[in-house]
């Protein structure tokens, strides 16, 4: 049996309980140590018509649904390689590299990808397969917006590149988008090459303490007013006491005075919840997601940032679901926590009331096995799922890749 | 606007044959429900109306549409492109036909989509910094209308004018500006699209970041192929508390090469570095009489925007870098009127090519910005091997290359020459790790050119996305990818200038 999956620089072994994903132990663990082996076992699990996941350090494992079949887990933390190209603001990374490296490598040559991961200790592929991106995204746009060429092994162990090394491009379709955020069910993310940014001289939160809807709002709005051109603007709504907001600008020393002067009369004009203060890094966790407990993404119009996290508030505390709200305002993406060990019937009644009544949509990030097995639809209704099928039907016609595990049971 | 009739060339141009007056047999039964659809000032049968349609921007391409609609709602979009699925007969759409791929090159047994009459801007919502467009609008015109607010929409295409933005979403345009805003894919938040089975599709909407697969981020750039957007929900950013543009004049193309390597490594991020070499500032001379700074062998034009300190700050680094790469002469302007004055020069170069040489192609390459200083030379030397006179004028800022390359079409053989010397620097594109095309487009013009960027599987699992869409094959059939039918023609030549360009009405970069 063993013997179909031996491919040449791809270590085998039986699957183990630690290997889970969302609950499902798979039957055997595959670890290439190049795409070319990745190619290969990929290959492999075609012929014999596997079903398989990916895995890079294994921090979102327990995010999606889980998988309806899994034979063989792929792990791809060896995939992991740095390729940096500073005088192009380029940088060419393994799928299995992780992020902290990535950055560390990075910051060396005074450059960032201008990305907040969400999950401390994951890997390039992993933030690009789940496809969550932090604060800083108002910025410089979202992860996806930063790939510029990408190196997929699709279902068939076929290798195939999009885009290229350079930061403007157009030449045949932008295939990446479609697998960040895609949850690995349209191929196996081998490498990225991503556009950069110099790493700014200075920075500075402005926070401002918000102690009703109405003054968050009024803030937000003053701020739009202004042109110091934050790189984060961020909602911190908790269930109990007032809520936040955090301020990012980035830019010389000389010239944030202003900015920062600009912000905080825009935050606090009259001073009523006290004035803004301003800090020179960044808070310990930013962006930065709870590592337990259930979570939720909701998607907003900008302008309805305030009222969505207000409404999640009191949703969630009519059934004292002690949901913490928390997000980009000015992007409208808020992402909702639950403590740990929350029952299925508070969750569920904030995941509806939110869907419902607010209109927003939500998906559940990380679902706890009770909230799973109760059955609340981690996605919801996501609009173009017919033609998100017809993609999955082309590029994975056996449904072998993390089959259920995103959208529409894809 | 989409009916600014395309001159006729003196160089041969393919098409479909000449002599038929009515429309062709296949799609004579579809017309009586076309014009139920579109009424009878939205269907072109007529072959003098409809070969005002024969070309896009790159005028070499031609062919008579088999008839042509102009809808004027998704409705009817979506009515028309039914129709064309259910008797299996090709469509292709277009917006404002500014595009220089031909891309939207006409399918001489297909119907022609022309979007040019839905141009409602359906809402500018401040409170959400976004707009609400139909495909015909003028990209311009979106920031006509949010400018009175402190907003504009970032994609500049040089032809923003008059190209459409649902053009603009097809092509994924950029546009000078795009080095720190990014091109149109950045900004789209909501697509409703009409599949190539007719279908309405709503993709995202005025909250960015769908869930799902990222459709809306496929679809745009997908030149057509994957159906028409109907209706575009796209960001609008906060106009800049200050902009300065300066110009800088260097006696060496190498040396203005190393202020633009300079200025990145130093951390700036301008909002455009566009570059022009000796030939092309003496053409753009001889235009408008730009006064750029006498003896120059190339000027920079760089554009930083944002806050006004910081554009201050960022002014002087930049002045210090230029002048120690070698700069003899920088002006810095901030006033509108005297930015213009300086961008005169670089917005007029490629019709001021077009006076000082009977016929032209644009190229459009692009290389990683460290090897600019590299390719240069090489064209360079190219260019004095064949003879051919190359003019470079270029976003210096992210390595897009547009060399025009000259020649007199009278001269037998001289376009061959030409095509030679502009399929070179293509390969020395290529052989640099860069792209085939940086914002033009692949459309039916670099189709064949595919198979030099990216490997059969590479290609073969676009075609499958595509499939995924357009099972049929229905929506811009052979463009994007390279077929046997297609593969085998000649690359594009332009002769003379484009006609909008001539009229005043665009520009090309």
């Amino acid at each position: 049996m063993r013997q179909d999956l031996d491919v040449e620089g791809c270590a085998l072994r039986e699957g183990a309980p630690g290997d889970a994903v969302c609950g499902v132990v798979p039957t055997r663990v595959a670890v290439p140590t190049d795409t070319d082996s990745l190619a290969g076992v990929m290959a492999a699990a075609h012929r014999r018509g596997l079903s398989v996941t990916v895995r890079g350090a294994g921090t979102a494992l327990d995010w999606g649904r889980p998988p309806r079949s899994l034979d063989l887990l792929v792990d791809v933390s060896a995939l992991s390689w740095i390729d940096h190209n500073a005088g192009d603001l380029v940088v060419e990374v393994g799928a299995g590299t992780p992020v902290a490296e990535l950055y560390a490598a990075l910051a060396a040559a005074g450059q960032r990808l201008s990305y907040d991961p969400v999950r401390a200790g994951g890997t390039v592929g992993g933030a690009l397969a789940t496809g969550v991106s932090g604060p800083r995204r108002l910025l410089s746009g979202a992860l996806r917006d930063l790939v510029i060429g990408m190196t997929v092994v699709r279902a068939d162990g076929v290798v195939a590149r999009s885009g290229g090394r350079v930061v403007k491009n157009v030449a045949g379709y932008d295939l990446a988008k479609l697998h960040t955020g895609g949850f690995g069910t349209l191929g196996v993310i081998a490498s990225v090459a991503f556009r950069l940014h110099p790493l700014p001289e200075s920075l500075r939160v402005v926070s401002a303490r918000v102690s009703s809807r109405s003054r968050a709002e009024q803030a937000l709005a003053a701020l739009r007013g202004t042109t110091v051109v934050p790189s984060a603007v961020e909602l911190d709504w908790p269930a109990e006491g007032a809520g936040r907001l955090d301020v990012v600008l980035e830019g010389t020393p000389d010239g944030l005075d202003a900015r920062v002067e600009a912000a905080a009369r825009a935050l606090a004009p009259r001073g009523r919840d006290g004035d803004p203060a301003v800090a020179e890094e960044l808070p310990e966790g930013w962006g930065l997601l709870p590592a337990e407990g259930t979570v939720a993404l909701v998607t907003a119009p900008p302008a309805e940032s305030v009222a969505a996290a207000a409404w999640v508030g009191e949703l969630s505390g009519a059934v004292d679901a002690a949901a913490h709200v928390r997000g980009s305002a000015s992007t409208g993406s808020l992402s909702v926590s639950f403590p740990p060990g929350t029952s299925s019937e508070r969750v569920g009644l904030v995941v509806d009331g939110v869907r419902s009544a607010g209109g927003h949509p939500l998906v559940l990030l990380r679902a706890e096995p009770h909230i799973r097995a109760a059955g609340i639809d981690p996605w919801g209704e996501v609009p173009g799922l017919e033609l998100m099928r017809a993609v999955k039907d082309s590029f994975d016609p056996g449904h072998r890749l993390s089959p259920g595990r995103f959208a529409g049971g894809i | 606007m989409a009916t600014t009739a395309p001159h006729t060339p003196r160089g041969s141009a393919r098409g479909s044959a000449p002599g038929s007056s009515s429309t062709p047999g296949a799609l004579t039964g579809l017309v009586p429900r076309l014009l139920e659809i579109c009424g009878d000032d939205g269907v072109l049968t007529d072959l003098s109306q409809r070969r005002v349609y024969e070309s896009d921007g790159l005028t070499y391409h031609r062919s008579t549409p088999g008839v042509v609609v102009m809808p004027t709602s998704t409705e009817q979009v979506a009515a028309v492109v039914r129709l064309c699925a259910e008797h299996g007969v090709p469509y292709v759409p277009r917006g404002a036909g500014t595009g220089l791929s031909a891309g939207a090159l006409p399918h001489a047994e297909g119907v022609l989509l022309v979007t040019s009459r839905m141009r409602r801007i359906i809402e500018i919502d401040l409170d959400n910094e976004c707009a609400v467009v139909e495909p015909g609008v003028a990209n311009l015109d979106i920031t006509r209308a949010a400018g009175p607010h402190g907003y504009y929409y970032a994609p500049d295409p040089s032809s923003q004018q008059v190209c459409s933005v649902g053009g603009n979403v097809a092509e994924n345009s950029g546009g000078a500006h795009c080095l720190k805003y990014g091109f149109t894919v950045n900004h789209v938040r909501g697509l409703e699209i009409v599949t190539p089975a007719g279908e309405v599709v709503e993709l995202g909407g005025k909250a960015p970041g769908a869930h799902g697969y990222d459709l809306i981020g496929a679809f745009v750039g997908s030149e057509g192929t994957l159906g028409v957007a109907t209706r575009i929900t796209v960001s609008l950013t906060r106009s800049p508390q200050k902009t300065v543009t300066l110009l800088s004049a260097f006696t060496s193309l190498d040396a203005g090469g190393e202020a633009v390597s300079a200025i990145i490594s130093a951390g700036v991020l301008p909002s455009a570095i566009e570059m022009m070499d000796a030939l092309a500032i003496e053409a753009a001379e001889r235009a408008v009489a730009c006064d750029y700074p006498e003896g120059a062998a190339a000027v920079l034009v760089v554009e930083l925007d944002g806050p006004a300190e910081e554009v201050d700050a960022q002014l002087e680094r930049v002045t210090a870098l230029c002048a120690d790469a070698g700069s003899f002469e920088t002006r810095a302007a901030s006033g509108a009127e005297e930015r213009a004055l300086i961008w005169k020069g670089r917005k007029s170069a490629f019709a001021a090519v077009g006076r000082i040489s009977p016929a032209y192609i644009v190229q459009d390459g692009v290389v990683p910005r460290t090897a600019l200083g590299e390719v240069l030379g090489r064209i360079a030397a190219l260019s004095a091997e064949s003879g051919v006179r190359v003019a470079n004028v270029f976003h210096a800022g992210d390595g897009n290359l547009h060399p025009l390359v000259l020649f007199d079409d009278a001269e037998p053989g001289a376009g061959e020459r030409a095509e030679a010397v502009s399929g070179a620097i293509l390969d020395l594109c290529i052989e640099h790790g860069g792209s085939i095309t940086g914002e033009h487009g692949v459309g039916v013009d670099k189709a064949c050119k595919m198979p030099r960027m990216y490997d059969d599987a590479s290609l073969e699992t676009f075609d499958l996305f595509r499939r995924a869409f357009d099972p049929a094959g229905i929506a811009n059939p052979e463009k994007l990818l390279p077929t046997p039918r297609l593969c085998g023609e000649r690359p594009g030549v332009r002769t003379g200038v484009h006609p909008l360009v001539e009229s005043g009405e665009a520009e090309q970069f």
